[in-house]
Protein backbone atom coordinates (compact mmCIF):
# COMPACT_ATOMS: atom_id res chain seq x y z
CA UNK A 1 0.00 0.00 0.00
CA UNK A 2 1.46 3.46 -1.29
CA UNK A 3 2.02 5.87 1.69
CA UNK A 4 1.54 9.46 1.16
CA UNK A 5 4.30 11.42 1.69
CA UNK A 6 2.68 15.04 0.45
CA UNK A 7 -0.57 14.96 1.94
CA UNK A 8 0.57 13.08 5.33
CA UNK A 9 -0.74 16.51 7.20
CA UNK A 10 -3.23 17.62 5.30
CA UNK A 11 -5.84 15.91 7.18
CA UNK A 12 -4.91 16.69 11.02
CA UNK A 13 -6.45 18.77 12.78
CA UNK A 14 -5.15 22.58 12.41
CA UNK A 15 -2.33 20.86 9.82
CA UNK A 16 -1.52 24.21 8.48
CA UNK A 17 -0.44 25.79 11.68
CA UNK A 18 3.25 25.41 12.61
CA UNK A 19 2.99 23.72 16.00
CA UNK A 20 1.50 20.76 13.90
CA UNK A 21 4.30 20.89 11.52
CA UNK A 22 7.16 21.06 14.14
CA UNK A 23 4.89 18.02 15.99
CA UNK A 24 5.12 15.86 12.79
CA UNK A 25 9.23 16.05 11.73
CA UNK A 26 8.63 19.58 10.17
CA UNK A 27 11.70 21.46 9.50
CA UNK A 28 14.14 18.49 10.05
CA UNK A 29 14.92 18.26 6.36
CA UNK A 30 16.40 22.08 6.27
CA UNK A 31 18.73 21.18 9.05
CA UNK A 32 20.05 18.57 7.52
CA UNK A 33 19.95 20.40 4.26
CA UNK A 34 21.94 23.01 5.71
CA UNK A 35 24.54 20.42 6.41
CA UNK A 36 25.34 19.89 3.50
CA UNK A 37 26.79 21.74 0.23
CA UNK A 38 24.41 23.35 -2.14
CA UNK A 39 26.30 21.39 -4.83
CA UNK A 40 25.72 17.85 -2.85
CA UNK A 41 22.29 19.06 -2.40
CA UNK A 42 21.37 19.93 -6.53
CA UNK A 43 23.03 16.75 -7.34
CA UNK A 44 20.48 14.59 -4.41
CA UNK A 45 17.75 16.53 -6.67
CA UNK A 46 19.06 15.47 -9.89
CA UNK A 47 19.51 12.00 -8.66
CA UNK A 48 15.88 11.59 -7.81
CA UNK A 49 14.53 12.25 -11.00
CA UNK A 50 11.85 14.86 -9.59
CA UNK A 51 10.35 16.59 -12.97
CA UNK A 52 8.60 19.74 -12.41
CA UNK A 53 4.61 19.67 -11.43
CA UNK A 54 3.76 23.04 -13.08
CA UNK A 55 2.86 21.53 -16.12
CA UNK A 56 6.17 21.11 -18.43
CA UNK A 57 7.55 18.31 -16.49
CA UNK A 58 11.25 20.03 -16.59
CA UNK A 59 13.99 18.03 -14.79
CA UNK A 60 14.26 19.93 -11.56
CA UNK A 61 18.04 19.47 -10.69
CA UNK A 62 18.85 20.13 -14.08
CA UNK A 63 16.95 23.52 -13.63
CA UNK A 64 18.80 24.10 -10.43
CA UNK A 65 21.99 23.41 -12.10
CA UNK A 66 21.37 26.03 -14.81
CA UNK A 67 21.17 28.88 -12.04
CA UNK A 68 24.52 30.93 -11.88
CA UNK A 69 27.16 29.75 -9.28
CA UNK A 70 28.84 32.21 -6.98
CA UNK A 71 27.58 34.52 -4.14
CA UNK A 72 28.79 37.99 -6.21
CA UNK A 73 24.99 38.12 -8.22
CA UNK A 74 21.97 38.18 -6.52
CA UNK A 75 19.61 35.18 -7.28
CA UNK A 76 15.94 34.65 -6.29
CA UNK A 77 13.72 31.78 -5.68
CA UNK A 78 9.69 32.44 -7.60
CA UNK A 79 7.29 29.59 -6.31
CA UNK A 80 4.40 29.79 -8.17
CA UNK A 81 0.51 29.33 -6.63
CA UNK A 82 -0.99 30.71 -9.70
CA UNK A 83 -2.90 27.68 -10.11
CA UNK A 84 -5.84 28.40 -12.90
CA UNK A 85 -5.61 24.80 -14.97
CA UNK A 86 -9.48 24.15 -14.99
CA UNK A 87 -9.83 20.97 -13.43
CA UNK A 88 -6.71 21.47 -11.25
CA UNK A 89 -6.98 22.13 -7.36
CA UNK A 90 -4.17 20.59 -5.84
CA UNK A 91 -1.87 23.82 -5.01
CA UNK A 92 -4.75 25.52 -3.35
CA UNK A 93 -5.19 22.22 -1.06
CA UNK A 94 -1.04 22.45 -0.49
CA UNK A 95 -0.80 26.43 0.77
CA UNK A 96 -4.27 25.83 2.40
CA UNK A 97 -3.70 22.93 3.95
CA UNK A 98 0.56 22.75 4.81
CA UNK A 99 1.98 25.79 3.66
CA UNK A 100 4.81 25.16 5.97
CA UNK A 101 6.39 21.82 3.88
CA UNK A 102 6.57 24.21 0.44
CA UNK A 103 7.97 26.97 2.83
CA UNK A 104 10.71 24.50 4.00
CA UNK A 105 10.86 23.16 -0.07
CA UNK A 106 12.08 26.58 -0.72
CA UNK A 107 14.57 27.14 1.88
CA UNK A 108 16.40 23.89 0.58
CA UNK A 109 16.11 25.07 -3.01
CA UNK A 110 17.19 28.94 -1.99
CA UNK A 111 20.29 27.74 -0.20
CA UNK A 112 21.00 25.34 -2.72
CA UNK A 113 21.34 27.71 -5.89
CA UNK A 114 22.17 30.91 -3.38
CA UNK A 115 19.06 32.78 -3.50
CA UNK A 116 18.71 35.02 -1.16
CA UNK A 117 15.05 36.18 -1.65
CA UNK A 118 11.66 34.09 -2.37
CA UNK A 119 8.57 35.76 -4.16
CA UNK A 120 5.24 34.28 -3.85
CA UNK A 121 3.21 34.35 -6.32
CA UNK A 122 -0.29 33.15 -5.44
CA UNK A 123 -3.60 33.42 -7.71
CA UNK A 124 -5.64 36.45 -6.88
CA UNK A 125 -8.88 34.45 -6.21
CA UNK A 126 -7.61 32.53 -3.32
CA UNK A 127 -7.97 34.15 -0.26
CA UNK A 128 -7.56 32.03 2.04
CA UNK A 129 -4.29 30.85 0.30
CA UNK A 130 -2.82 34.25 0.78
CA UNK A 131 -3.99 34.25 4.67
CA UNK A 132 -2.00 30.96 5.24
CA UNK A 133 0.99 32.07 3.30
CA UNK A 134 1.33 35.02 5.67
CA UNK A 135 0.59 33.38 8.22
CA UNK A 136 2.71 30.73 7.61
CA UNK A 137 5.89 32.81 6.50
CA UNK A 138 5.37 35.29 9.67
CA UNK A 139 5.45 32.23 11.81
CA UNK A 140 8.74 30.36 9.91
CA UNK A 141 10.63 34.23 10.26
CA UNK A 142 9.45 33.99 14.36
CA UNK A 143 10.78 30.50 14.78
CA UNK A 144 14.29 31.52 12.84
CA UNK A 145 13.72 29.32 9.35
CA UNK A 146 13.42 32.24 7.67
CA UNK A 147 15.45 35.59 7.71
CA UNK A 148 19.43 35.84 9.11
CA UNK A 149 21.81 33.55 9.62
CA UNK A 150 19.25 30.79 9.70
CA UNK A 151 19.83 28.38 12.14
CA UNK A 152 23.15 29.54 12.97
CA UNK A 153 24.42 28.47 9.49
CA UNK A 154 24.98 31.86 8.07
CA UNK A 155 23.13 31.54 5.52
CA UNK A 156 20.10 34.48 5.39
CA UNK A 157 16.29 34.08 3.26
CA UNK A 158 13.74 36.61 2.88
CA UNK A 159 10.02 35.49 1.68
CA UNK A 160 7.19 37.39 0.77
CA UNK A 161 3.80 37.05 -0.64
CA UNK A 162 2.41 38.67 -4.13
CA UNK A 163 -0.95 38.30 -4.45
CA UNK A 164 -1.81 37.72 -8.56
CA UNK A 165 -5.39 39.58 -9.84
CA UNK A 166 -7.35 36.88 -12.06
CA UNK A 167 -5.05 36.55 -15.21
CA UNK A 168 -4.57 32.53 -16.08
CA UNK A 169 -1.49 33.52 -18.30
CA UNK A 170 0.42 35.03 -14.99
CA UNK A 171 0.96 31.46 -14.07
CA UNK A 172 3.29 30.80 -17.22
CA UNK A 173 6.60 31.55 -15.68
CA UNK A 174 8.10 34.72 -17.32
CA UNK A 175 4.29 36.30 -17.44
CA UNK A 176 4.21 35.77 -13.77
CA UNK A 177 7.72 37.38 -13.41
CA UNK A 178 5.83 40.06 -15.24
CA UNK A 179 3.27 40.32 -13.10
CA UNK A 180 5.72 40.44 -9.87
CA UNK A 181 7.33 43.71 -11.64
CA UNK A 182 4.09 45.15 -11.35
CA UNK A 183 3.10 44.70 -15.48
CA UNK A 184 0.43 43.90 -17.76
CA UNK A 185 1.27 39.46 -17.70
CA UNK A 186 2.31 39.48 -21.24
CA UNK A 187 5.35 36.42 -21.52
CA UNK A 188 8.26 37.49 -21.94
CA UNK A 189 10.16 35.55 -25.14
CA UNK A 190 12.70 32.81 -24.16
CA UNK A 191 15.34 32.54 -24.12
CA UNK A 192 16.86 34.14 -22.15
CA UNK A 193 15.41 31.27 -19.56
CA UNK A 194 14.36 32.74 -15.67
CA UNK A 195 17.45 31.00 -14.66
CA UNK A 196 19.70 33.47 -16.54
CA UNK A 197 17.79 36.78 -16.32
CA UNK A 198 14.59 36.43 -14.14
CA UNK A 199 13.20 38.61 -12.22
CA UNK A 200 14.55 41.92 -12.33
CA UNK A 201 16.55 40.59 -14.99
CA UNK A 202 18.53 38.62 -11.94
CA UNK A 203 18.77 34.57 -11.98
CA UNK A 204 15.75 33.14 -10.77
CA UNK A 205 14.53 29.78 -9.95
CA UNK A 206 10.80 29.29 -10.77
CA UNK A 207 9.15 26.20 -9.09
CA UNK A 208 5.48 25.04 -8.90
CA UNK A 209 4.90 24.12 -5.30
CA UNK A 210 3.88 20.78 -5.68
CA UNK A 211 7.71 20.43 -7.01
CA UNK A 212 8.98 22.49 -3.96
CA UNK A 213 6.95 20.41 -1.71
CA UNK A 214 8.65 17.63 -2.31
CA UNK A 215 12.29 18.87 -1.81
CA UNK A 216 12.10 18.09 2.01
CA UNK A 217 11.42 14.42 1.63
CA UNK A 218 14.26 13.91 -1.14
CA UNK A 219 16.51 15.48 1.48
CA UNK A 220 15.17 13.57 4.68
CA UNK A 221 15.16 10.32 2.74
CA UNK A 222 17.48 10.46 0.32
CA UNK A 223 17.15 10.53 -3.87
CA UNK A 224 17.15 6.43 -3.55
CA UNK A 225 14.04 6.70 -1.98
CA UNK A 226 12.47 8.81 -4.06
CA UNK A 227 13.30 7.27 -7.80
CA UNK A 228 12.57 4.22 -6.23
CA UNK A 229 9.05 5.25 -6.80
CA UNK A 230 7.37 5.62 -10.03
CA UNK A 231 7.84 4.72 -13.63
CA UNK A 232 11.30 4.39 -15.81
CA UNK A 233 10.64 8.36 -16.26
CA UNK A 234 8.20 9.37 -14.24
CA UNK A 235 9.52 9.53 -10.18
CA UNK A 236 8.18 9.85 -6.97
CA UNK A 237 4.69 11.03 -5.61
CA UNK A 238 1.70 12.87 -7.45
CA UNK A 239 -1.20 14.36 -6.28
CA UNK A 240 -3.95 13.70 -8.74
CA UNK A 241 -6.80 16.10 -8.66
CA UNK A 242 -10.27 14.11 -9.83
CA UNK A 243 -13.48 16.07 -10.93
CA UNK A 244 -16.27 15.81 -13.15
CA UNK A 245 -18.49 12.71 -13.35
CA UNK A 246 -16.84 10.42 -10.28
CA UNK A 247 -18.82 9.49 -6.98
CA UNK A 248 -15.16 10.85 -5.10
CA UNK A 249 -14.22 14.26 -6.59
CA UNK A 250 -10.70 15.40 -4.75
CA UNK A 251 -6.82 14.93 -4.55
CA UNK A 252 -5.13 11.82 -4.46
CA UNK A 253 -2.11 11.27 -3.99
CA UNK A 254 -0.69 8.29 -5.62
CA UNK A 255 2.46 6.94 -7.30
CA UNK A 256 3.26 8.27 -10.94
CA UNK A 257 2.38 5.30 -12.91
CA UNK A 258 -0.71 4.36 -11.11
CA UNK A 259 -3.45 4.08 -14.23
CA UNK A 260 -5.91 6.53 -14.60
CA UNK A 261 -8.31 3.15 -13.92
CA UNK A 262 -7.11 2.81 -11.13
CA UNK A 263 -7.18 6.53 -10.21
CA UNK A 264 -11.10 6.60 -11.41
CA UNK A 265 -12.52 3.47 -10.34
CA UNK A 266 -10.79 2.49 -6.89
CA UNK A 267 -10.17 5.96 -5.41
CA UNK A 268 -12.56 8.19 -6.93
CA UNK A 269 -15.28 5.75 -6.43
CA UNK A 270 -16.28 5.01 -9.64
CA UNK A 271 -18.49 7.16 -12.34
CA UNK A 272 -22.09 8.65 -10.54
CA UNK A 273 -24.90 7.01 -11.10
CA UNK A 274 -23.13 3.46 -12.30
CA UNK A 275 -23.02 5.46 -15.80
CA UNK A 276 -20.65 4.51 -18.57
CA UNK A 277 -17.31 6.28 -18.99
CA UNK A 278 -16.76 8.13 -22.75
CA UNK A 279 -13.66 10.63 -21.98
CA UNK A 280 -11.07 11.58 -19.83
CA UNK A 281 -8.87 14.52 -19.40
CA UNK A 282 -6.29 12.88 -18.04
CA UNK A 283 -3.77 16.17 -16.91
CA UNK A 284 -5.46 19.53 -16.67
CA UNK A 285 -7.83 21.28 -19.69
CA UNK A 286 -4.90 21.89 -21.83
CA UNK A 287 -4.12 18.27 -22.34
CA UNK A 288 -5.17 15.99 -25.18
CA UNK A 289 -8.41 14.21 -23.83
CA UNK A 290 -8.66 10.18 -23.94
CA UNK A 291 -11.14 7.64 -24.81
CA UNK A 292 -12.76 5.32 -22.08
CA UNK A 293 -10.80 2.57 -24.61
CA UNK A 294 -7.25 4.50 -23.17
CA UNK A 295 -7.71 4.27 -19.34
CA UNK A 296 -5.49 1.36 -18.75
CA UNK A 297 -2.70 4.22 -19.30
CA UNK A 298 0.11 4.62 -16.52
CA UNK A 299 -0.03 7.88 -15.54
CA UNK A 300 3.25 8.75 -16.17
CA UNK A 301 5.02 11.66 -18.53
CA UNK A 302 6.44 8.63 -20.93
CA UNK A 303 3.26 6.65 -20.73
CA UNK A 304 0.68 9.70 -21.39
CA UNK A 305 2.85 11.26 -24.18
CA UNK A 306 2.45 7.65 -26.27
CA UNK A 307 -1.28 7.94 -25.38
CA UNK A 308 -1.58 11.17 -27.65
CA UNK A 309 -1.15 13.36 -24.69
CA UNK A 310 0.48 14.44 -21.18
CA UNK A 311 0.48 14.26 -17.94
CA UNK A 312 0.35 18.40 -17.55
CA UNK A 313 -0.62 18.89 -13.99
CA UNK A 314 -2.32 15.45 -13.31
CA UNK A 315 -5.73 17.13 -13.38
CA UNK A 316 -8.05 14.25 -14.23
CA UNK A 317 -11.52 15.34 -15.52
CA UNK A 318 -13.71 12.22 -16.04
CA UNK A 319 -16.63 12.63 -18.89
CA UNK A 320 -19.32 10.30 -18.71
CA UNK A 321 -21.76 9.18 -21.41
CA UNK A 322 -24.24 11.98 -20.91
CA UNK A 323 -21.23 14.43 -22.14
CA UNK A 324 -21.33 16.24 -24.94
CA UNK A 325 -17.57 16.37 -26.79
CA UNK A 326 -18.34 19.34 -28.46
CA UNK A 327 -19.95 21.36 -25.60
CA UNK A 328 -16.60 20.32 -24.06
CA UNK A 329 -14.51 21.36 -26.64
CA UNK A 330 -16.31 24.31 -27.57
CA UNK A 331 -16.20 25.64 -23.41
CA UNK A 332 -12.74 24.86 -22.97
CA UNK A 333 -12.23 26.64 -26.24
CA UNK A 334 -13.68 29.57 -24.43
CA UNK A 335 -11.96 29.65 -21.94
CA UNK A 336 -8.76 29.70 -23.60
CA UNK A 337 -9.61 32.39 -26.00
CA UNK A 338 -10.38 34.64 -23.25
CA UNK A 339 -7.03 34.20 -21.53
CA UNK A 340 -4.63 34.82 -24.01
CA UNK A 341 -2.80 37.53 -23.57
CA UNK A 342 -3.35 38.95 -26.80
CA UNK A 343 0.53 39.69 -27.55
CA UNK A 344 0.50 37.52 -30.62
CA UNK A 345 -2.39 37.13 -33.27
CA UNK A 346 -2.14 33.53 -33.82
CA UNK A 347 -3.51 33.33 -30.54
CA UNK A 348 -5.34 36.14 -29.85
CA UNK A 349 -7.68 35.55 -33.19
CA UNK A 350 -6.98 32.08 -34.10
CA UNK A 351 -8.18 30.85 -30.49
CA UNK A 352 -11.26 33.52 -30.73
CA UNK A 353 -12.03 31.87 -34.46
CA UNK A 354 -11.55 28.56 -33.39
CA UNK A 355 -13.63 29.07 -30.44
CA UNK A 356 -16.46 30.92 -32.75
CA UNK A 357 -16.19 27.62 -35.53
CA UNK A 358 -16.76 24.98 -32.21
CA UNK A 359 -19.46 27.47 -30.95
CA UNK A 360 -21.15 27.38 -34.44
CA UNK A 361 -21.25 23.51 -34.36
CA UNK A 362 -22.61 22.93 -31.38
CA UNK A 363 -25.70 25.30 -31.56
CA UNK A 364 -26.45 23.45 -35.10
CA UNK A 365 -25.74 26.56 -37.28
CA UNK A 366 -22.23 24.51 -37.82
CA UNK A 367 -21.26 23.26 -41.83
CA UNK A 368 -19.62 20.09 -42.80
CA UNK A 369 -16.94 22.55 -43.71
CA UNK A 370 -16.72 23.72 -40.16
CA UNK A 371 -14.95 20.50 -38.91
CA UNK A 372 -12.42 20.85 -40.99
CA UNK A 373 -11.85 24.49 -40.78
CA UNK A 374 -11.57 23.84 -36.69
CA UNK A 375 -8.58 21.19 -37.14
CA UNK A 376 -6.93 23.81 -39.47
CA UNK A 377 -6.90 26.71 -37.47
CA UNK A 378 -5.67 24.51 -34.74
CA UNK A 379 -2.79 23.31 -37.37
CA UNK A 380 -2.18 27.48 -38.17
CA UNK A 381 -1.89 28.14 -34.06
CA UNK A 382 0.13 25.27 -32.65
CA UNK A 383 4.27 25.77 -32.57
CA UNK A 384 4.16 29.43 -34.21
CA UNK A 385 3.52 31.53 -30.94
CA UNK A 386 5.02 33.52 -28.67
CA UNK A 387 4.43 30.99 -25.11
CA UNK A 388 3.57 27.89 -25.13
CA UNK A 389 -0.53 28.87 -24.35
CA UNK A 390 -0.83 28.19 -28.55
CA UNK A 391 0.03 25.28 -28.26
CA UNK A 392 -2.28 24.02 -24.97
CA UNK A 393 -5.38 25.59 -26.49
CA UNK A 394 -5.56 23.80 -29.39
CA UNK A 395 -5.68 20.35 -27.35
CA UNK A 396 -9.44 20.42 -26.57
CA UNK A 397 -10.75 21.07 -29.98
CA UNK A 398 -8.59 18.73 -31.77
CA UNK A 399 -8.30 15.46 -29.73
CA UNK A 400 -12.43 16.23 -29.60
CA UNK A 401 -12.57 15.74 -33.19
CA UNK A 402 -9.70 13.35 -33.51
CA UNK A 403 -11.62 10.82 -30.66
CA UNK A 404 -15.47 12.02 -31.55
CA UNK A 405 -15.82 13.42 -35.19
CA UNK A 406 -19.37 11.48 -35.47
CA UNK A 407 -20.35 13.51 -32.70
CA UNK A 408 -19.48 16.63 -34.60
CA UNK A 409 -20.94 15.73 -37.81
CA UNK A 410 -24.22 14.79 -35.91
CA UNK A 411 -24.51 18.31 -34.47
CA UNK A 412 -24.20 19.33 -37.84
CA UNK A 413 -26.72 17.38 -39.42
CA UNK A 414 -29.21 17.27 -37.27
CA UNK A 415 -28.98 20.88 -35.83
CA UNK A 416 -28.63 19.29 -32.09
CA UNK A 417 -26.80 17.24 -30.06
CA UNK A 418 -26.84 13.67 -29.69
CA UNK A 419 -26.24 13.43 -25.79
CA UNK A 420 -27.15 17.40 -24.16
CA UNK A 421 -30.58 16.11 -23.57
CA UNK A 422 -29.91 14.04 -20.87
CA UNK A 423 -28.25 16.32 -18.90
CA UNK A 424 -28.21 16.98 -15.40
CA UNK A 425 -30.49 19.77 -14.77
CA UNK A 426 -30.60 20.92 -10.70
CA UNK A 427 -31.95 24.53 -11.13
CA UNK A 428 -35.74 25.19 -11.95
CA UNK B 1 17.49 47.91 -15.13
CA UNK B 2 15.20 45.92 -17.25
CA UNK B 3 13.29 49.27 -18.81
CA UNK B 4 15.18 52.25 -19.05
CA UNK B 5 11.84 53.77 -20.53
CA UNK B 6 10.19 53.45 -17.61
CA UNK B 7 8.61 56.31 -15.55
CA UNK B 8 10.51 55.30 -12.33
CA UNK B 9 14.11 54.64 -11.79
CA UNK B 10 13.51 52.09 -9.70
CA UNK B 11 11.92 48.79 -10.96
CA UNK B 12 11.03 47.85 -7.41
CA UNK B 13 8.91 50.52 -6.76
CA UNK B 14 6.81 49.58 -9.63
CA UNK B 15 6.50 46.01 -8.18
CA UNK B 16 4.22 47.43 -5.66
CA UNK B 17 1.68 47.99 -8.29
CA UNK B 18 -0.32 45.53 -7.73
CA UNK B 19 -0.62 45.57 -3.86
CA UNK B 20 -1.16 49.38 -4.11
CA UNK B 21 -4.42 48.73 -6.31
CA UNK B 22 -5.50 46.05 -4.39
CA UNK B 23 -5.37 49.17 -1.44
CA UNK B 24 -6.83 51.56 -3.55
CA UNK B 25 -9.54 49.07 -4.36
CA UNK B 26 -10.27 48.31 -1.08
CA UNK B 27 -10.73 51.52 0.06
CA UNK B 28 -12.83 53.21 -2.67
CA UNK B 29 -14.75 50.31 -3.63
CA UNK B 30 -13.30 49.99 -7.56
CA UNK B 31 -10.83 51.87 -9.09
CA UNK B 32 -12.47 54.75 -9.81
CA UNK B 33 -10.12 57.84 -11.75
CA UNK B 34 -9.09 59.05 -7.96
CA UNK B 35 -7.89 55.52 -7.17
CA UNK B 36 -5.93 55.69 -9.99
CA UNK B 37 -4.58 59.35 -9.85
CA UNK B 38 -3.25 58.47 -5.81
CA UNK B 39 -1.80 55.23 -7.23
CA UNK B 40 -0.09 56.71 -10.06
CA UNK B 41 1.03 59.61 -7.76
CA UNK B 42 2.33 57.66 -4.56
CA UNK B 43 4.45 54.95 -7.14
CA UNK B 44 5.70 58.15 -9.57
CA UNK B 45 3.99 56.38 -12.80
CA UNK B 46 1.51 58.00 -15.16
CA UNK B 47 -2.25 57.34 -15.20
CA UNK B 48 -2.08 55.86 -18.10
CA UNK B 49 0.72 53.21 -17.00
CA UNK B 50 -1.65 51.74 -14.03
CA UNK B 51 -5.11 51.49 -16.37
CA UNK B 52 -3.13 49.85 -18.47
CA UNK B 53 -2.09 47.60 -15.91
CA UNK B 54 -5.35 47.63 -13.92
CA UNK B 55 -7.05 46.65 -17.13
CA UNK B 56 -5.05 43.43 -17.76
CA UNK B 57 -6.74 41.57 -14.68
CA UNK B 58 -9.65 40.55 -14.16
CA UNK B 59 -9.84 41.24 -10.41
CA UNK B 60 -9.39 44.73 -10.82
CA UNK B 61 -12.84 46.59 -11.13
CA UNK B 62 -12.79 49.90 -13.30
CA UNK B 63 -16.46 50.22 -13.02
CA UNK B 64 -18.43 50.52 -9.77
CA UNK B 65 -19.34 47.04 -8.13
CA UNK B 66 -22.09 45.82 -5.70
CA UNK B 67 -21.12 45.03 -1.84
CA UNK B 68 -21.66 41.77 -3.13
CA UNK B 69 -19.77 40.56 -6.08
CA UNK B 70 -21.15 36.94 -7.02
CA UNK B 71 -18.93 34.63 -8.74
CA UNK B 72 -20.40 31.81 -10.93
CA UNK B 73 -17.58 29.02 -11.81
CA UNK B 74 -18.14 28.54 -15.64
CA UNK B 75 -15.57 25.33 -15.78
CA UNK B 76 -16.34 22.63 -17.15
CA UNK B 77 -16.14 20.40 -13.96
CA UNK B 78 -18.55 22.57 -13.01
CA UNK B 79 -21.03 22.49 -15.93
CA UNK B 80 -20.38 18.71 -16.06
CA UNK B 81 -22.45 18.36 -12.62
CA UNK B 82 -25.26 21.12 -13.16
CA UNK B 83 -23.50 24.19 -12.49
CA UNK B 84 -22.20 27.03 -14.68
CA UNK B 85 -25.08 28.85 -17.02
CA UNK B 86 -27.88 26.47 -15.11
CA UNK B 87 -27.01 27.50 -12.02
CA UNK B 88 -26.05 31.36 -13.51
CA UNK B 89 -29.94 31.35 -14.92
CA UNK B 90 -31.21 30.38 -11.56
CA UNK B 91 -29.19 33.36 -9.95
CA UNK B 92 -30.33 36.12 -12.83
CA UNK B 93 -33.70 35.02 -12.53
CA UNK B 94 -33.67 35.37 -8.29
CA UNK B 95 -31.93 39.06 -8.24
CA UNK B 96 -33.17 40.29 -11.86
CA UNK B 97 -29.89 41.00 -13.19
CA UNK B 98 -27.89 39.93 -15.90
CA UNK B 99 -24.09 38.59 -15.30
CA UNK B 100 -22.52 41.86 -15.63
CA UNK B 101 -24.97 44.17 -14.07
CA UNK B 102 -25.36 45.42 -10.32
CA UNK B 103 -28.78 45.18 -8.78
CA UNK B 104 -30.32 48.98 -8.67
CA UNK B 105 -29.94 49.00 -5.16
CA UNK B 106 -26.16 48.37 -5.26
CA UNK B 107 -26.13 45.13 -3.15
CA UNK B 108 -25.45 42.51 -5.96
CA UNK B 109 -23.04 42.24 -8.62
CA UNK B 110 -23.51 38.70 -10.70
CA UNK B 111 -20.11 37.97 -12.19
CA UNK B 112 -18.68 34.92 -14.56
CA UNK B 113 -15.95 33.70 -13.23
CA UNK B 114 -13.22 30.65 -14.78
CA UNK B 115 -12.17 27.28 -12.78
CA UNK B 116 -11.98 28.44 -9.15
CA UNK B 117 -9.56 25.54 -8.51
CA UNK B 118 -12.23 24.11 -6.64
CA UNK B 119 -13.54 21.35 -8.88
CA UNK B 120 -13.91 19.00 -5.90
CA UNK B 121 -16.33 21.03 -4.59
CA UNK B 122 -18.62 21.72 -7.88
CA UNK B 123 -20.85 23.37 -8.73
CA UNK B 124 -18.60 26.20 -7.04
CA UNK B 125 -19.57 30.15 -6.77
CA UNK B 126 -17.77 32.90 -4.60
CA UNK B 127 -19.10 35.84 -3.04
CA UNK B 128 -16.37 38.12 -2.81
CA UNK B 129 -13.91 36.57 -1.23
CA UNK B 130 -15.43 33.83 -0.17
CA UNK B 131 -15.68 30.30 -1.11
CA UNK B 132 -19.28 28.18 -1.46
CA UNK B 133 -19.00 24.63 -2.72
CA UNK B 134 -21.46 21.98 -4.06
CA UNK B 135 -24.45 24.80 -4.47
CA UNK B 136 -28.26 23.46 -4.93
CA UNK B 137 -30.96 25.65 -5.32
CA UNK B 138 -31.50 25.13 -2.06
CA UNK B 139 -28.47 26.20 -1.03
CA UNK B 140 -28.18 29.19 -3.11
CA UNK B 141 -31.61 30.63 -1.97
CA UNK B 142 -30.09 30.49 1.57
CA UNK B 143 -27.00 32.18 0.80
CA UNK B 144 -28.96 35.07 -0.99
CA UNK B 145 -31.47 35.08 2.04
CA UNK B 146 -28.56 35.74 4.19
CA UNK B 147 -26.88 38.27 2.30
CA UNK B 148 -30.14 40.16 1.91
CA UNK B 149 -30.58 40.80 5.31
CA UNK B 150 -27.05 41.65 6.62
C1 LIG C 1 -0.29 29.17 -20.17
C2 LIG C 1 0.50 28.58 -19.04
C3 LIG C 1 -0.02 28.57 -17.76
C4 LIG C 1 0.70 28.03 -16.69
N1 LIG C 1 0.16 28.04 -15.44
C5 LIG C 1 0.86 27.53 -14.40
C6 LIG C 1 0.32 27.57 -13.08
O1 LIG C 1 -0.77 28.06 -12.84
N2 LIG C 1 1.08 27.05 -12.07
C7 LIG C 1 2.32 26.51 -12.28
O2 LIG C 1 2.97 26.08 -11.34
N3 LIG C 1 2.84 26.47 -13.53
C8 LIG C 1 2.15 26.98 -14.59
N4 LIG C 1 2.71 26.95 -15.84
C9 LIG C 1 4.07 26.39 -15.99
C10 LIG C 1 5.12 27.44 -15.68
O3 LIG C 1 5.39 28.19 -16.85
C11 LIG C 1 6.43 26.79 -15.25
O4 LIG C 1 6.78 25.79 -16.15
C12 LIG C 1 6.39 26.18 -13.86
O5 LIG C 1 5.91 27.09 -12.92
C13 LIG C 1 7.77 25.73 -13.46
O6 LIG C 1 7.73 25.03 -12.25
P1 LIG C 1 7.97 23.47 -12.18
O7 LIG C 1 9.25 23.19 -12.91
O8 LIG C 1 8.08 23.20 -10.72
O9 LIG C 1 6.80 22.81 -12.81
C14 LIG C 1 1.98 27.48 -16.93
C15 LIG C 1 2.50 27.48 -18.22
C16 LIG C 1 1.77 28.01 -19.27
C17 LIG C 1 2.37 27.99 -20.64
S1 LIG D 1 0.63 32.56 -27.19
FE1 LIG D 1 -1.19 33.64 -26.41
S2 LIG D 1 -0.82 33.85 -24.23
FE2 LIG D 1 1.19 33.37 -25.19
S3 LIG D 1 2.08 35.36 -25.64
FE3 LIG D 1 0.93 34.79 -27.48
S4 LIG D 1 -1.10 35.76 -27.15
FE4 LIG D 1 -0.07 35.75 -25.17
S1 LIG E 1 -14.58 24.15 -12.92
FE1 LIG E 1 -15.59 25.26 -11.37
S2 LIG E 1 -14.11 25.23 -9.80
FE2 LIG E 1 -13.06 24.19 -11.40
Amino acid sequence: MFEPILTRNIHRPNSEKIATYLAHGGYAAVKLALTKTPDELIEMVKRSGLRGRGGAGFPAGVKWGYMPKGAGIQKFVAVNTDEGEPGTFKDREIVERDPHQVIEGVIIAAYAVGASRAYVYIRGEFFLGVKRWIKAIADAYEYGFLGRNILGSGFDLDMSVHRGAGAYICGEETAMLESLEGKRGNPRLKPPYPAQAGLFGLPTLVHNIETLACIPHIVERGPEWFASIGTAESKGPKIFSVSGHVNRPGNYELPLGVTLREIIYEHAGGIRGGRELKAVIPGGASTPMLTASQIDVPMAYETLKAAGSELGTGAIVVLDVTTCMVETARRLTKFFAHESCGRCTPCRIGSQRLYETLDRIESGKGTMDDIDRAVELARGIDGITFCPMGAMLVNPARSAIQHFRPEFEYHILNKHCLVCKSKERNYG
Amino acid sequence: MRNPQSAIENPKSRAMLLAALYIAQEQYGWLNPEAIRRVADRLNLTEGQVRSTASFYTLFKLEPQGRYRIQVCEGLSCYLVGGAEPMMDFISKKLKIKPGETTPDGKFTLEVVECLAACDLAPALKVNDELYGQMTAEKIDALLEELRNV
